[in-house]
Order: C-alpha cells, then structure tokens, then sequence
C-alpha cells in the first residue's frame, strides 16, 4: 500500500467515525457512498458544516480559510479526503 | 416567461384585513373559547400589525399589549410599543425581564461562551453573530462573532460550533420568556396568545420553537413581509415603526435580520420565495431583486435548505403511537 493512499484511508476512517458519532447515518455509516453530497443528504446542515470545519482543522492540524469553505472542499466524503490531504501537503511543503 | 414584479405582492388590504379579522374572531371564540388576545409587541412591524388587527377583531378592550423589553433592548423599543399600543387603544402591561433573564444566566452563559472566543471580552463590550452574504459568496457560509470593544474597536471571528449553539440557546431565553409571561396574563385574563410571524419567518424558521414560535393562532403567517407592511398603512400603524428598520433587537450590537438569517433585505427576500413557490426560474425574478439568476439560484438553494433544516421547528411533538383526540 503506498503511503498516501494508507493516509487517505486512515483520514477517511477518522471522518467516517466523527459522521456517524454526529450526525444520522443510519444502521451502517459504511453504505454512505464516499461520493454523496453531505448536505444535500440532509446529514449537514449550517452549524454542521461549523462542526465539521472545527473538527477537520483540530483532527488533521490544518487551518480552513473562508475562501475554502467550498462544496467541492467539503461536501461529500471523498471531497474533504482529497481536500485534507492537499492541505497537509501544502502545509509540509511551505 | 412571465417576469416577477413587486406588484405580485400588492394586495387589496381592506379585504385582507376583513378576512383575518373574520378569522380572527372565529378562532379565538368558537374554536379556542378565549375571550380576548394577548400580544408581545416589540415595536417592529409585525407585532404592531397584529395588535391592531386584534383590537379591530376582538374590540381594544379584549386585547392585551405586552410590552417586554429587557437590558439589551433598544432603547427606543418601549417608547414606539406603547405609541402602537395607543394608536390601537388596547390596555398595556409593562414586564422587564431583565431580572428573569439574569437568574436563568443568559447573559452570564453567553458572555462565558463570548469570552471563550474573545478573552478580552468585558464590561462596556458589545456582540452580535453575523453569516456572510448568501449572494456574494459560492461557498459554506460560516457564522462569526462580530465584538466591539467600549473605545469602538471591532474584532470578528469564526465562531466554533460549540459556542454558536450556547450562545443562541442562552439567548433563546429572551424569547421563550416573553412567551411564559404572555400565557401568564393570557391564562389569567382567559385569552389566547396571538403569535407575530411573518410568512417569511413562518417558512424560513426564523423563530425560537416554544419562543416567538409558540402561540395559540397566528394570523398574519401567511402574509409576505411587504404585505404586511401593506396592512400596516391602511390600519394607521404608527409611522415610528412604518419607518424603522427590522432588526432583530436580540443581540447587544445592532443586527440586521439579513446578516444574521436571510439572504436579502425582506423586499428581494419576499420576490424570491413567491417566484420559488409558484415553481418560476431564477430568471423570472433576477430583474426584479437586481440579481444574476446565479445569485437567485443561490437565494433559492438557501431557501430550500432553511425548510429542510428548521422543519422540527414546525413539528408537533411526535408521538410512537396515534392517540385518540378529538
């Protein structure tokens, strides 16, 4: 396995985890599809997304700027996967 | 296509006003067996509209005025409430509840979460929550803490999750007060409590649940603000308020209802949720709101997300099994 891809997965499991614990995934978190919208599921709603910005920048060490706070940053799963690990690249390289 | 103008909203108000005050009577006699109407009014335009719709319905003296202001109010507030209550020739009850708001710690609770974002925070400092535009912005739009310090330096900041919903649930005191002391006078007198929401709060969930939104009949939920506004002229709503801007009168900064819950000041709020009910594109409505149909798609998307997200503000208490009621 390489290295990105066990952090992607470690990342995935880590947001999966705050998901269900938060909001209603139903009986299996694990069938929500990494591609569904998280607001238009209903799952997130406005002081959601505050919640999930909070947790995303205290789990993972980064910091989430207002002109970040895009749905193709942060509205589904495989989103804010891609979106950390950028982030966490950008921040190693500056 | 047809195009939105504001004249879709124009209404006949002598015939809208015979109509709920018709309503109104039915109501509260033949369904609620109350003999009059208790109303919190706030000096804004909802609740002087529904006090005078009141008295015209049930007669000044079998309608109630509750004028309730408390340490953060505007200090204007008592005053334009009791020229309404005047206009309209309903007896007045004065209840500051500032007292009661200091004894369940509302201000205390909240001004601990503030400072928990803003160390500095003190005496003379005042706080608002504000959200970014709807209409500027692509993105998430994220709430912020907006203080000012007493020498008028501003600091604003994001506002963690934790301390957004303790500050809004211990200012939700204000408002779930005001509706304790109003079933008081109305379970002492034998009236009902008259709720004050506009359509746009009604549909929006722009209320406190048991707060502002808790009442016996709510007479003017089905107007659109600007009609409201409508029947406040022909009623002879005292000009203080016809020319007062909404504010939520709730936070001790002053906070437009727009910056802290709508997309657009309540007239383009207003076109935009007429044109979205009746199903007409963004299109048919930019020109009139002076927006891009992108910014409307916007105004439209915020709108079907606040349904979505405030409808257990609506919702009865639920219940595992149906009960008989009659």
């Amino acid at each position: 396995m390489e290295p990105n891809q066990a952090n992607s997965e470690a990342v995935e499991h880590d947001l999966r985890v705050f998901l269900s614990a938060n909001y209603f995934l139903g009986d299996d978190p694990s069938h929500l599809a990494a591609s569904s919208s998280l607001i238009e599921a209903g799952l997130i709603d406005s002081t959601g997304v505050l919640e999930l910005v909070g947790y995303l920048e205290e789990q993972f060490g980064i910091r989430i700027t207002n002109d970040e706070l895009l749905p193709e940053n942060l509205d589904s799963i495989e989103n804010i996967v891609g979106f950390v690990e950028r982030k966490r690249q950008s921040d190693q390289a500056a | 296509m047809d195009k939105v103008t504001a004249d879709a909203l124009a209404i006949d108000p002598e015939r809208v006003a015979t109509e709920i005050e018709e309503s109104l009577r039915a109501i509260v006699s033949r369904d609620l067996h109350r003999r009059g109407g208790v109303v919190g009014v706030s000096g804004g335009i909802d609740s002087s509209v529904t006090v005078g719709l009141c008295a015209r319905a049930l007669g000044p003296e079998r309608t109630l005025a509750l004028l309730m202001p408390e340490a953060e109010s505007d200090p204007e507030t008592l005053d334009i409430s009791t020229q309404v209550a005047d206009a309209f020739g309903v007896q007045t009850v004065v209840e500051d509840i500032t007292e009661i708001l200091q004894a369940t710690g509302c201000y205390e609770r909240r001004e601990e979460a503030v400072r928990s974002v803003i160390p500095q925070y003190g005496i003379g400092w005042k706080f608002k929550i504000v959200l970014p535009s709807v209409v500027g912005n692509e993105g998430y739009r994220l709430f912020s803490l907006v203080a000012q310090a007493p020498n008028g330096e501003t600091i604003e900041v994001r506002l963690p999750a934790e301390q957004y919903r303790t500050i809004v649930a211990a200012t939700n005191f204000k408002q779930r007060t005001r509706k304790m002391l109003e079933y008081f006078h109305a379970d002492r007198l034998n009236f009902a409590v008259i709720g004050t929401p506009n359509r746009l709060e009604y549909d929006q969930g722009f209320f406190v649940k048991l707060g502002d939104g808790a009442a016996d009949v709510k007479p003017i939920a089905h107007l659109y603000k600007s009609q409201v506004y409508q029947l406040a002229r022909h009623i002879e709503v005292p000009r203080s308020v016809l020319e007062r801007p909404p504010t939520t009168d709730t936070y001790s900064l002053p906070q437009s209802q727009e910056e802290f819950y709508f997309s657009l000041p309540y007239e383009g709020m207003d076109l935009c949720l007429y044109a979205h009910n009746r199903g007409l594109p963004p299109e048919a409505v930019a020109e009139a709101v002076a927006l891009t149909p992108e910014q409307v798609q916007r105004v439209y998307d915020d709108i079907d997300q606040k349904r979505r997200t405030t409808r257990y503000l609506r919702l009865a208490p639920q219940l595992v099994e149906a009960v008989f009621e009659d």
